[in-house]
């Protein structure tokens, strides 16, 4: 009988270890001067550096080194006065030069960590994942196994070569031994890649898209008996392309490990591949023998030697850590839990930010990008970033109609005007002839209308019942057109009835 | 005409008394008769180096500025890429191959208007000292047509000891200039560790490989060298600096009151008695000039040789891991469905040499996990001992000098069956490559024992490549007056030739 989650952790504590891809999005590539544009036709962005051609010479994009410092800088890291470039050394057709830039003993960043957050059962809990290091090298091309029944390359018929993604850099953070999650493993790990990406994200040094390959998860996970002193022994599992899947690979690894160890049988030191469709991991190349790499420092390249003042200047750059920025904001904006977590996750506080920083409410800010606006970009399959509208116009939106300009409903009618180009709010304002109606005499007249058509009604007011004014309200309304301040109304109104 | 020096071509250019068509194409006719037995050149560009030459006539004719060796020719060695003209480094797993770029050394020669005759012959990948080791077949010395012309540049230095060309680029990384130029009676200079740029030189060994001059006089190769040399942002280990004035060092030889350092180590036993008496008499005529003669000790050179054969195969089992059958090059066993990786297995079984395998293998050993810190560690460690030999024997002496090779010319398939033996040869050539500073190699007369030439090896700090020419003008033009004229005067005639 094979145990489930709850028994895995009870008996056994997993043990893990993430290494993190990051495509940095650089314009130009790692070692040579080729676009580095994402989707364009194959093998067209490759010169004789990237193709390998005999005698080209690579040489380091300057701007991937500073990336990379910032990346270790808000990672915690310490930045190494000297680092080197080695070659990892293995035959590969997509790998042009058959040893692939990399760096070994000297990586650039080094002894960092990140503390991410999650929700436990006894509250919001902590934990801080170790950085070993983090370092600077090259992708390597692409393969297109085409014929045979998996797509991969044994009993594929041929495969195509796609050399524009060789020599794109790459940074890897790879964490120390991450012991102690125990049963929120998953949720721990899953945390600290979100984390990780809004760090990136945050810094701009990469487009942190997991669907497309630029933010890549290889998970490390072992079990070891509650008691044992000795780590169990490690799959890795890569090809992990979502947050969710980070979360049910390591799941799903736990489990399998759990599975073979409780049957008696030795887990095998492999990589794994994860399957989006199955939410499970199938073997790969096995690790039993480990591959010897042959490192060696790369002679074509020089040593990296950052200057202490400039990395102190790219400190100083460095913008606020994400977690912290989102403590903040939620204090300062006074946004319950829940309405938070939303709008974290509909990806809004940058643009609600920028509202609010050009003089809007943050809660009415919020109420826009979160409601009228995200249901819009919903409805036309866009991201609530790709959508045209800004910030300033909601601010001015918000503006209008805290100013009277505007009720809500005609609000909507606005921002329904600026997506559809026809210029700022009170450009649309002007150009729809929206108005509210708060001329008193118009509004008296359906007032006195609306009260002589409904007496029975007017006369419940009138002998004190107040809630029996929301009917007539509705009416004068819809007798406006919903052009009148619905407030106004009500004062209005109160006041003929003399209340 | 092709007798002179490519200083009085130029002057003649210059006068107009000549066209560079006419020139080129009597260097084409020399080539036509006498290259059948040399065996210089692997592919003469007939049709490029005409057009190159009809258009620095029209440049001259145009009254256009000019660099100094406009329209004067040259025979470049196969090692460094010229846009399409096949360049093979000496292998067949490059056969057919076309450059679709210029290495930066061809470039700056096209720029100068020197007109490229053709490719030379050169033992594979630059893999040795006598050019017996080229997929091609071997080249012949000049000067004895049974012997070898050196290595790995034969082909160059043949071709200008034969009168092929005035002038050859080669590549020295552990003494492939200095060593030919020695046993063909020519000038050959090594430059400075990164003061030529090694963008497109098919990289053999990364950290030792260089390029350099070859010519028939000091002034001549020192023309060269100035052409060749300086900054290029395409090569990370290039010096950012200015070119050492070489050309005015070569035009005022002189000696008086420098002090020249015998290299304790570099002399004697092991070294052809006639190689040694023309060395001693070298150094009198120095010290007649004016120099002060010291004797200086370098005690890790003992290990020079062993350092540089873990060293340089190390480099070249990953440099070489590049010619897969992927991309370009030959490629064999791709039939019947085979894997890419046996078709990489079956075109570097059938593309690569002897030697050129014995030294992957060898390299790929060194690197080996569990092997590196006993080999390339330590070799890496010895050249740190070499470079402090250099740098306190430069304290005492303004340059070093030793004969370039131990013995004369030796016959055709003499060596090819005892590496050891062959290797011994760059036994005083190898030290200044793995301290990555100058070296020149001048002729010093011929062996009485065999009447073959006997070339003097002159060695100066990193940067200070003028010192070489210096000292190397003022030997030359004592031993010019001594014999009336330079050596290669006193080369004997070639069938097919005039002389």
């Amino acid at each position: 009988m094979a145990l489930n989650y709850d028994e895995v952790v009870a008996k056994y504590d997993p043990v893990l270890g993430l290494e993190v891809h990051v495509e940095l999005n650089t314009e130009s590539k790692m070692f040579c001067s080729c676009a580095t544009t994402f989707g364009a036709e194959p093998n067209t962005q490759t010169c004789p550096v990237c193709l390998a051609l005999p005698g080209a010479l690579p040489v380091v994009n300057a701007k991937a080194i500073e990336s990379t410092i910032k990346i270790g800088l808000a990672l915690n890291c310490s930045i190494a006065p000297y680092s080197r470039f080695a070659r990892k050394n293995y035959f590969y057709p997509d790998m042009p030069k058959n040893f692939q830039i990399s760096q070994y003993d000297e990586p650039i960043c080094f002894d960092g960590y990140v503390d991410v957050e999650i929700e436990t059962e006894e509250g919001p809990k902590q934990f801080r994942i170790e950085v070993e290091r983090v370092h600077m090298e090259e992708d390597t091309g692409k393969s297109l196994h085409v014929g045979g029944a998996t797509g991969r390359i044994h009993g594929a018929d041929y495969s195509l070569l796609d050399y524009n993604r060789a020599g794109i850099p790459l940074v890897e953070i790879v964490t120390k031994i991450v012991p102690g999650t125990g049963k929120y493993a998953p949720e721990v790990a899953k945390a600290y890649v979100a984390e990780l990406r809004d760090i990136l994200r945050g810094l701009g040094v990469s487009d942190v898209k997991m669907e497309q390959g630029s933010l890549r998860c290889d998970a490390n996970v072992s079990l070891m008996l509650k008691d044992a002193t000795e780590l169990g022994t490690r799959s890795e599992t890569k090809n992990v392309n979502s947050l969710r899947s980070v979360e049910r690979a390591i799941r799903g690894e736990m489990l399998r490990h759990a599975e073979i160890l409780e049957t008696g049988g030795k887990v095998k030191q492999e990589t794994r591949h994860f399957q989006e469709d199955t939410g499970l991991t199938r073997s790969g190349r096995s690790k039993e023998q480990a591959e010897d790499y042959r490192y060696f420092p790369d002679p074509d390249l020089v040593p990296v030697k950052p200057d202490a003042a400039w990395i102190e200047t790219l400190r100083a750059t460095l913008p606020e850590r994400p977690s912290i920025r989102r403590k903040r904001l939620k204090e300062q904006w006074a946004v319950p839990d829940k309405e938070f977590e939303a709008m974290v996750n509909a990806d809004v506080l940058d643009i609600v930010e920028q509202t609010v920083l050009l003089g809007a409410d943050p809660t009415k800010a919020r109420t826009w990008w979160l409601g009228e606006v995200s249901r819009i970009a919903n409805d036309k399959g866009v991201s609530i970033t790709e959508i045209s509208i800004t910030p300033a116009d909601v601010a001015e939106l918000i503006n209008l109609v805290a100013s009277g300009e505007l009720t809500d409903k005609l609000a909507r009618q606005v921002v329904e005007g600026v997506i559809a180009g026809e210029g700022s709010p009170s450009e649309v304002v002007a150009k729809r002839g929206i108005k509210v109606v708060n001329d008193d005499g118009a509004l008296m007249a359906a007032i006195e209308k609306v009260c002589a058509a409904q007496a029975d009604t007017a006369e419940k007011v009138r002998g004190g019942h107040l809630p029996a004014a929301g009917a007539l309200i509705g009416a004068v309304m819809k007798e406006t057109a919903g052009q009148a301040d619905a407030a106004k109304v009500r004062e209005l109104l109160l006041k003929y009835l003399g209340q | 005409m092709i007798y002179k020096n490519a200083t009085e071509m130029a002057a003649a250019l210059a006068a107009k008394e000549i066209s560079s068509v006419e020139l080129t194409q009597s260097h084409l006719n020399r080539i036509g008769a006498v290259d059948g037995d040399v065996k210089a050149f692997l592919h003469v560009d007939t049709e490029g180096a005409l057009a190159q030459a009809a258009a620095v006539d029209a440049d001259r004719a145009a009254g256009k500025a000019l660099s100094p060796l406009a329209g004067v020719p040259l025979a470049l060695k196969d090692v460094l890429a010229q846009k399409g003209v096949p360049t093979t480094a000496g292998s067949k797993i490059l056969q057919g191959w076309k450059p679709p770029y210029d290495s930066t050394v061809v470039s700056k020669l096209k720029n100068a208007g020197v007109v490229i005759l053709g490719k030379t012959n050169m033992d594979e990948f630059a893999m040795g000292s006598s050019t017996e080791n080229s997929g091609y077949g071997p080249t012949f010395n000049p000067w004895d047509l049974t012997r070898t012309p050196g290595g790995s540049s034969g082909g160059s230095a043949a071709a200008v000891s034969a009168f092929e060309a005035p002038l050859a680029i080669g590549s020295d990384t552990g003494g492939s200039i200095r060593q030919p130029a020695a046993l063909t009676g020519i000038v050959g200079v090594r430059p400075t560790y990164g003061a030529v740029s090694r963008y497109g030189l098919i990289a053999y060994s990364s950290s030792l490989d260089q390029a350099g001059p070859f010519g028939r006089t000091v002034l001549d190769t020192a023309m060269l060298h100035e052409i060749i040399a300086g900054y290029d942002p395409h090569d990370a280990t290039s010096i950012n600096a200015s070119v050492p004035s070489v050309v005015a060092a070569a035009k005022n030889g002189d000696v008086k009151g420098m002090k020249i350092g015998v290299i304790k180590q570099l002399q004697g036993e092991g070294y052809q008695k006639g190689v040694q008496t023309r060395f001693t008499e070298s150094l009198d005529l120095l010290a007649s000039l004016g120099a002060e003669i010291v004797e200086v000790d370098c005690p890790s050179f003992e290990f020079a040789l062993a350092a540089y054969y873990l060293i340089a195969p190390s480099e070249c089992s990953s440099n070489l891991a590049r010619f897969d059958a992927m991309r370009y090059g030959l490629r064999t066993g791709d039939e019947g469905g085979a894997s890419a990786e046996a078709v990489m297995a079956s075109t570097r079984d059938a593309g690569f040499g002897r030697e050129v395998k014995r030294r992957i293998i060898l390299g790929t050993y060194a690197l080996s996990s569990g092997y590196y810190d006993a080999y390339y560690g330590s070799a890496q460690k010895i050249r740190t001992l070499i470079i402090q030999d250099y740098a306190k024997a430069f304290t005492q002496a303004d340059v070093l000098v030793s004969p370039t090779a131990p013995t004369t010319a030796y016959k055709i398939g003499e060596k090819v069956d005892d590496p050891m033996a062959m290797y011994l040869g760059d036994v005083a050539t190898i030290p200044v490559n793995l301290a990555g500073i100058c070296g020149m190699s001048l002729p010093a007369g011929l062996a009485e024992e065999d009447n073959l030439p006997v070339g003097f090896q002159i060695m100066a700090p990193a940067m200070q490549d003028q010192r070489l020419y210096q000292a190397g003008a003022a030997l030359e033009a004592a031993l010019s007056s001594k014999w009336g004229g330079t050596l290669i005067t006193k080369a004997p005639a070639l069938a097919g030739g005039a002389r």
